[in-house]
């Protein structure tokens, strides 16, 4: 059997979590209160009405999932004492179920316990048709989840699921609890505003007041299973502003204990770093900030077959050489200098981590090279003709539109990269739309960047877990957004290559863990290759915390803060 | 009179319905989504679901029309129902992103907006009228000079940049006072007065010198033309004490534009201060707003959009009436 | 006759008389011109505006740097001789930036600003003086009080940045665009407050004088009442080109303005505003250029004012 592997490194990782707890403390709500400040406030504490960063992490302190991942990605079992594998028979030889045992004696923050029933309850309420679930595709292919007896909960896929780490596992798929939410299923879940603002949870803390889109204040839960933690007594959790003040707020003024997502120039968070207050922690996960380059054509000429396979191929976008001189041209290490910092890192693949998952092949790009760029085109016969220091290719001007959404650090990069493309004989304009706009999906809005009527956008894209099949298949043929699918689709560039559908096909169907790294490789190479995706920089969260604050593990993988009940004040 | 204003009172039920229209047919054009800030992990069919339990699959007329009838009657009742004691059923404006009563969320900020926006504009108004007046009375002096270019940075200065002087003045380098407005705060005794006091100091300041240096400015160029006219040489001739010719005659006088000015400054009161707001983090009605605008929510914003309509209409109306009082000679038939 | 007619019989008699009145003009508007030219206030706005005008759009021929020239070794310098306002964290000259910047802002800041001016005006005067008008106008006005700004300017954006784009090219499109945004959605003010004196004026002795001896509502409007609300005007038109210069930048800085390449004054002080500490001068040239363009506009509409003011010119 083929998924031994997978399932062996499981288990190794169980092993390597069990050594992973926090040495023991004085006692539960010692250290005080912990101020938290999130630039973004969160609207409501139910992460399955609104699937924002914000409002999964805030609720991850309340709500647990069974399983967490780490700050490395690797497993890290939270309401569950094993992880189920094949061997030890938590996983079904055919791949179609997985089992998971519950801890013993859990409780909810009310006393009661909390069993297999709640994890079947939190199920239907995500895939209740009316309820507009925002997690639901983490029970996607599930069909049915089952309470066992009042500690097992069993869970069935469609199909066998290579993979099957999906439903109640990371802070984006917590369990709630029936009792509370018994009354809120489908239509009914928007008018429980007392339980979206206060769920029941088991994690370290319970919810005292919530104020949606400002404040949250929490308290320890007295009846959290670990008898000596949280060793904070009470959190502040506030929201609202912008990233550079919260910034401020940690590292200058010292209100806060943590600030989470600083995306920030760097030279400003060095500064206010010196003031030596705090220091700024940075976390990498699979945040890929990229160029997609339209391979269909966006001219308004078209009318309504503008960026559709209908309208053609884009004039020049398609030719992977002239993809690849706009990659050569750019200096990907000035990026990070000047935008990201300790943020970001040079990359040259779609697919940057898990690192077991990540090409080598690309790592040419690391370096620019204008010389280099410009001969390939002039080899190619890629030429200025008219001397107005544009080139042509087959009589059209290589002359792009370039958008993205509005963040001063991306404004910086369009600028920088539309002056290394100057240099190459390439003309770009400009455009920045407002992020509510940009990714806002609304299929009457031209500037969506599904629609993408436009040249080259920049965007950053991330897939959730460790897993990279679902975010491969985004490239298939039958993806693209298109006018009769409302413009929804994950193939926003239009690549379309049989060759690579066919790929999708075999890792769904694979188990072995070795192969299915070595296909996503390939993918990832094909995509690559054809230049339609110009990766720049393997982005990094960046957060803050007081000097003063100790246990912080920042991680990018999950929750920012899904060790916080081990967080603790240095004495 | 009396009759002027109960013309007026009824012309504003069309007007405010239309505007509600209006309103909601921008809200609707405009080409944000409220699925646009969740993360892209999430794909294309679940946020299609998530738009349709939003109620975004109905046509436009019916949700315009479903929102009037939560606004106009389900509301009110509710609230008489609430003060009767009575558990109601009536479905509620809800919040998109919340998903919590509209009404429950303005309420919930009303209290940090008024005190913080509220008073900044008392404050811009006291400081406003005698800077103005004496700028006036005494054109061109040193005074008037300084006034006028405090006035000038007052207002082209933005206030997101005033407030992040002001943070890295006062609270990063001398450490007086807070850069985060805590909303959880309950003033019980003296020492949480005084904090309440320290938190409010910064962006109070911020947005009165905004307030001040605007309408001080409309206060000098209205005295300034009162003093020119007939009547204050009449005044001072039959031997009137200055103070009593500028603050019983050339004042009252002026008073006009000043009102219009107040009273259209009034609802932007309860509007908040959207900037200011965010910098300091007083999270009151202007970020209710913002925040609401970014993520596309619509009722909420509605709502907002539309209380402040009434305010506005109110409050011209007000202006109106003012005028009458102010000067006789303007009459309404 | 109904107000319509008589407004137009106004103008007819208006157009026939108006040639005949020129040489009349001519020495009035003279005679502004040396109040104007007395104004210690006003000279010294006009030279600071002057001087700002010829920095903008002059300086660049002495001053040759590209202000979109890119050169990160180079970021967040001081003042040097090579870049006499510094530079910002990508190696941009400032002084450049401030000139090309200034170019869009004045020219933004003025023409929004007369626009919305003149239709408040024109509404103001108007709803105060036609009492017939009074009540439609002004709740035009509450409705475009209460219109939601930013909903608002994303369907504007929405709707017509495309066809300008096409009838004017990239950037005078959105130059046209953005000073029609600006302007209608910033003449309320001026409106209700030249209303509210034109209310006042319109029962006023001088007035009624006036109309008694017969003269047109057009010739009452133009020389009764105008010069009367100028002094709001002119407080009005101060405030509105600082609010044109900002407003513009926040337009550009959500989107729905110029490129991100290009840089405006409000836009400069907005991006440089978290580098404060870093490098001053990042806000310190914009914020001034804006402080004395406003200033400079200040003090020449209280000279225009005072020329403008029958009794001042008499004194």
């Amino acid at each position: 059997m083929t998924t031994r592997r997978l399932l062996l490194s499981a288990t190794a990782m169980t092993a390597a979590m069990a050594a992973l707890v926090a040495p023991a403390q004085a006692e539960r709500g010692a250290d005080g209160q912990l101020n938290i400040i999130y630039w973004q406030a969160p609207s409501t504490l139910n992460p399955y009405l609104s699937g924002g960063t914000k409002e999964v992490e805030s609720a991850s302190m309340i709500i647990e999932p069974l399983v967490s991942f780490n700050e490395k990605g690797e497993f890290v079992p939270r309401l569950v004492d094993e992880i189920p594998t094949v061997e030890n028979g938590g996983i079904s030889e055919d791949l179609t179920t997985i089992t998971w045992t519950l801890k013993d004696g859990i409780q909810w923050s009310d006393g009661t316990p909390l069993t297999a029933e709640d994890a079947v309850f939190t199920w239907q309420y995500c895939t209740h048709p009316e309820g507009g679930c925002a997690q639901a595709s983490y029970f996607e292919g599930v069909t049915n989840v089952e309470a066992v007896d009042a500690q097992t909960i069993k869970i069935t896929f469609s199909e066998p699921k290579p993979f099957p780490y999906t439903a109640f596992v990371g802070s984006e798929s917590p369990i709630i609890q029936k009792a509370q939410f018994e009354d809120c299923l489908g239509a009914k879940a928007p008018e429980c505003t007392t339980e979206n603002f206060g769920p029941i949870g088991t994690g370290p803390f319970i919810v005292t007041e919530f104020k949606p889109n400002d404040v949250i204040t929490l308290e320890a839960n007295p009846n959290y299973r670990e008898p000596d933690k949280p060793a904070f007594g009470s959190v502040l959790f506030k929201g609202g502003g912008d990233a550079a003040s919260a910034a401020r707020s940690v590292l200058e003024t010292g209100e806060f204990d943590y600030a989470w997502n600083l995306q920030i120039e760097p030279e400003i968070l060095k500064q206010m770093e010196a003031a030596g207050k705090g220091k700024v922690v940075v976390a990498f996960a699979t945040s890929v900030e990229r160029l997609h380059l339209n391979q269909t054509n966006p001219d308004p000429a078209l009318g309504d077959t503008r960026s559709t396979v209908d309208g053609g191929p884009h004039p020049f976008l398609t030719n992977p050489v002239i993809g690849q001189a706009l990659s050569m041209a750019i200096d990907r290490q000035l990026l990070v200098d000047v935008g990201y910092g300790q943020a970001g890192r040079v990359t040259c693949n779609v697919l940057p981590a898990p690192e077991a998952y990540a090409s080598t092949a690309n790592d040419a790009c690391k370096v620019q090279d204008i010389e280099g760029a410009k001969k390939l085109l002039d080899d190619n016969g890629i030429v200025d003709s008219d001397g107005d220091g544009i080139r042509e290719f087959e009589g059209t001007k290589l002359s792009v539109l370039y958008q993205t959404s509005t963040n001063s650090v991306r404004q910086g990069a369009q600028a920088l990269i539309k002056q290394w493309w100057s240099e190459i004989g390439v003309e770009t304009e400009l455009r920045n739309i407002d992020a509510s706009v940009f990714f806002g999906g609304d299929p009457a809005s031209p500037d969506t960047f599904q629609k993408f009527y436009a040249d080259i956008e920049m965007y950053t894209n991330n897939f959730s877990g460790v897993d990279p099949e679902a975010y491969m298949a985004s490239w298939i043929c039958g993806d693209m957004p298109r006018p009769d699918s409302q413009w929804q689709g994950n193939n926003v560039m239009r690549y379309c290559d049989p060759e690579y559908d066919a790929l999708v096909k075999e890792m769904a169907r694979t188990a072995d863990l070795a192969e299915r790294q070595n296909l996503a490789k390939r993918m990832n190479d094909m995509l690559m290759q054809s230049y339609s995706i110009i990766p720049l920089i393997h982005r990094g969260g960046a957060s803050a915390h007081a000097n003063s604050l100790a246990g912080v593990l920042i991680n990018d993988w999950d929750s920012e803060l899904w060790n916080i009940a081990d967080w603790h004040r240095v004495k | 009179m009396l009759a002027y204003l109960l013309r007026r009172l009824l012309i504003s039920v069309p007007t405010l319905i239309f505007i509600s229209f209006i309103i909601f047919a921008i809200l609707d054009l405009a080409p944000s989504d409220p699925t646009a800030s969740l993360p892209l992990t999430i794909p294309p069919d679940v946020r299609e679901q998530i738009r349709q339990s939003l109620g975004l699959g109905e046509p436009f007329h019916i949700r315009y029309l479903k929102w009037c009838q939560q606004f106009f009657v389900n509301e009110p009742l509710n609230l008489i129902d609430t003060w009767m004691g009575v558990e109601s059923e009536r479905p509620r404006i809800l919040s998109w992103a919340t998903r919590s009563p509209v009404v429950d969320l303005i309420a919930e900020r009303m209290p940090q907006t008024l005190w913080v926006v509220g008073m900044s504009y008392v404050i811009g108004v006291i400081l406003a009228i005698p800077l103005g007046m004496i700028s006036a009375y005494k054109q061109y002096s040193w005074f008037d000079q300084a006034a006028t270019g405090f006035a000038m940075l007052g207002f082209s200065v933005p206030t997101f940049f005033t407030g992040l002087v002001f943070i890295i003045v006062f609270a990063v380098n001398l450490q007086w006072l807070p850069s985060v407005y805590d909303t959880t705060h309950v003033v019980d005794d003296w020492d949480s007065f005084v904090y309440q006091v320290k938190q409010m100091i910064m962006p109070t300041m911020v947005l009165a010198l905004f307030n001040a240096s605007q309408i001080s400015r409309f206060v000098r160029s209205s005295v300034l033309d009162n003093l020119r006219h007939d009547y204050v040489r009449t005044a001072r001739a039959k031997g009137l004490k200055e103070r009593t010719v500028l603050v019983a005659h050339v004042l009252r006088n002026s008073m006009l534009p000043v009102v219009t000015v107040i009273a259209l400054g009034v609802p932007t009161i309860f509007g908040g201060a959207i900037i200011t707001e965010q910098i300091f983090r007083v999270n009151g009605l202007g970020q209710l707003l913002i925040v609401g605008i970014q993520s596309a929510d619509i009722p909420l914003v509605q709502t907002l959009t539309f209380l402040f309509a009434v305010l506005i209409v109110l409050c011209n109306l007000i202006a109106d009436l003012l005028y009458g009082i102010m000067d006789p000679r303007i009459t309404y038939e | 006759m109904s107000d319509a007619t008589q407004e137009r019989a106004a103008e007819a008699t208006a157009d026939a008389t108006g040639n005949g009145n020129r040489a009349a003009s001519l020495s009035l508007w003279g005679d502004v011109w040396r109040q104007f030219v007395k104004h210690r206030g006003a000279m010294a706005g006009a030279l600071v505006f002057i001087f700002i005008i010829l920095l903008c759009f002059v300086g660049p021929y002495i001053h040759t740097i590209d202000p979109g020239r890119l050169d990160p070794r180079i970021g967040n310098q001081g003042m040097t001789w090579a870049h006499p306002m510094g530079t910002d964290n990508l190696g941009r000259d400032m002084l450049a930036q401030v000139m090309a910047g200034g170019q869009v802002s004045l020219a933004v800041g003025i023409a929004a600003m007369l626009l919305s001016l003149i239709l408040g005006a024109v509404i103001g005067v108007l709803s105060g003086y036609f009492r017939s008008l009074d009540g439609a106008l002004m709740r035009l006005t509450d409705l475009f009080l209460a219109l939601p700004l930013l909903p608002l300017l994303l369907v504007i954006v929405l709707l017509f940045r495309d066809s300008l784009r096409t009838a004017f090219g990239p950037e005078a499109g959105i130059f046209v665009l953005i000073v029609f945004v600006i302007g209608i959605t910033s003449w309320m003010q001026t409106a209700r407050i030249v209303r509210g004196d034109v209310l006042s004026l319109r029962e006023r002795e001088f007035v009624l004088a006036a109309r008694s001896i017969g003269a047109h509502d057009h010739s009452i409007i133009s020389r009764h009442i105008m010069p009367n609300v100028l002094s709001p005007i002119m407080v009005s038109a101060t405030i509105g080109v600082a609010n044109a210069i900002i407003t513009e930048s926040a337009l550009s800085f959500l989107g729905l303005g110029f490129p991100p390449d290009f840089p405006t004054w409000g836009r400069l002080l907005f991006d440089g505003k978290d580098f404060m500490t870093i490098n001053p001068a990042r806000v310190i040239w914009p914020g001034l250029m804006i402080s004395l363009t406003v200033l400079s506009v200040n003090f020449i509409g209280d000279g225009l004012r005072d020329a403008l003011d029958p009794r001042q010119r008499a004194r």
